[in-house]
């Protein structure tokens, strides 16, 4: 079945209809005492992790800096752009959750750090993130669908360099310096944070001008390749992890054992993706800081399907579904659970096409 | 016309902690912060009709454990959005190491 993934299309209308847009999602039976202590936070992990950030931040770029216009300053621009296009989106997204310190006002800081570099309002994708929440791959209500079906291969690969992303952003962003809002975002924002949005748009022009007025004056890439640019160059890793969350798997359920992976990874990209890689324990309870994602897996092993073993293995299941989902847009991986958990819960519907797995 | 109904034993809820309490058709939750003070608000968050029994209590804050609205329990203020629209608080005092609530 074709899908509209547009917020003010009938897709969204037949899942408010069909009984989807709702409360009774799935989640694993954990004792309250484990899931309150699972929740508490501290500050000391987000700003060790923080000062690493900001330090390796400032770290390869005055490397960088100094070595141009020599080629050797390439590699020190690659690993800054990383941590600015691809770290600051998790900061975005931990912070946004007000997970990541104990200490409110931190997490505030950072998440508005965090959305100037990834081009993100800060009022309207706390609310679409919400509805990412509510209505996880929900067709029609969910704004964040990374891969939409049938996938367009030339659109993903120019994402990977960040180019349908920041078109989006910027776009957004020239809308929200007029004063207004775009239809979409009228869906799901509070009106009460219109005025913030559009003061936010007309800050962040400010300094982008004053970053090109600078780079013209000097005469230097440097203040591009500082910000804005690093957006597109350095969002690789965010997208190469992003695609995971959800990608080849079920939609138009309430179970995030069937919609999400968890996806064990190498200590770096966990450094860069905050742990993110435990994207079904994310999403069933996402008041557990990142740091205490680890624990919460151990806790709901019982309950999930086998996470994926590594980026590649995650690939290697993911790019055929989507590949056959170009014919056959139902089509999607349905893992097999263990004998200890309680079976899927599908909700109001169930399509035809899935892996045999089960 | 309110009146003191028998919520819970005090020691039903933990430190820092919440419970639900259904009473007629409606439902509410009760909390008890760091100092032992108890509070009972509407149960479901202002933002989408999430339970807040499953949420987070700091000190005399209770946070939703869907998309992280914080409120304040002591007059079921938003310290923090999405949730833009305050709880509605009910009176409560613990008597005889039980909580009693005024609705």
């Amino acid at each position: 079945m074709a899908r509209d993934y547009s917020m003010l299309g009938p897709d969204g209308d037949r899942a408010v209809a069909s009984g989807l847009v709702t409360e009774d999602w799935y989640r694993t039976p954990l004792p309250r005492k484990t899931i309150k202590a699972l929740m508490k936070r501290s500050d000391q992990p987000a700003i060790r992790d923080t000062a690493m950030l900001f330090g390796l931040m400032i770290l390869f770029a005055g490397i960088a800096i100094t070595l141009m216009p020599s080629w050797w300053s390439l590699p020190f621009w690659l690993a800054y752009g990383v941590l600015y296009g691809s770290a600051m989106d998790s900061r975005w997204h931990e912070c946004g959750h007000g997970t990541a310190f104990k200490t409110r006002w931190m997490n505030k800081v950072v998440y508005q750090i965090a959305c100037f570099c990834m081009i993100r309002d800060p009022w309207c994708w706390k609310y679409s993130h919400a509805r990412h929440h509510s209505d996880t791959i929900i067709v029609g209500r969910d704004p964040e669908v990374a891969i939409m079906r049938p996938v367009v291969v030339a659109k993903m690969l120019a994402n990977l360099v960040g180019i349908m992303d920041v078109k989006d952003g910027v776009m957004r962003m020239l809308v929200h310096i007029s004063g207004k809002m775009l239809p979409d975002e009228e869906d799901y924002v509070e009106p009460v944070f219109y005025h913030m949005t559009i003061r936010t748009a007309r800050i962040w022009m400010a300094i982008y001008v004053l970053t090109i007025f600078a780079a013209i004056y000097f005469a230097s890439w440097i203040p591009l390749l500082l910000i804005g640019l690093p957006r597109l160059y350095g969002c690789w890793h965010m997208v190469i992890c992003g695609w995971l969350q959800h990608g080849g798997l079920d939609d138009n359920v309430l179970d995030h054992r069937l919609n999400s992976r968890t996806v064990y990874m190498n200590p770096v990209s966990r450094f860069i993706y905050w742990n993110m890689n435990y994207h079904v324990e994310h999403h069933m309870f996402p008041l557990v800081p990142y740091y205490k994602l680890p624990e919460l897996h151990q806790a709901c092993r019982f309950d999930f399907p086998p996470p994926n073993r590594s980026i590649l293995g995650a690939y290697a299941e993911m790019i055929p579904a989507l590949w056959k989902q170009r014919k056959d847009a139902d089509y999607h991986i349905r893992r097999a659970l263990p004998d200890t958990a309680t079976p899927y819960h599908d909700g109001p519907h169930t399509l035809a096409t899935a892996n045999p797995e089960e | 016309m309110a009146v003191w109904v028998d919520a819970c034993a005090a020691e039903d809820i933990d430190e820092e902690d919440v419970i639900r309490f259904d009473h007629g058709s409606h439902t509410f939750v009760i909390v008890r912060d760091h100092e032992d003070n108890y509070y009972c608000t509407d149960g479901l968050c202002t933002h989408e009709d999430v339970h807040l029994a499953d949420g987070l209590v700091v000190e005399a804050t209770l946070e939703c454990p869907k998309h992280s609205s914080v409120f304040d329990m002591t007059n079921g203020e938003v310290e923090t959005p999405p949730a833009c629209e305050n709880l509605h608080t009910y009176p409560t005092k613990v008597e005889g190491g039980r909580v009693f609530v005024e609705i």
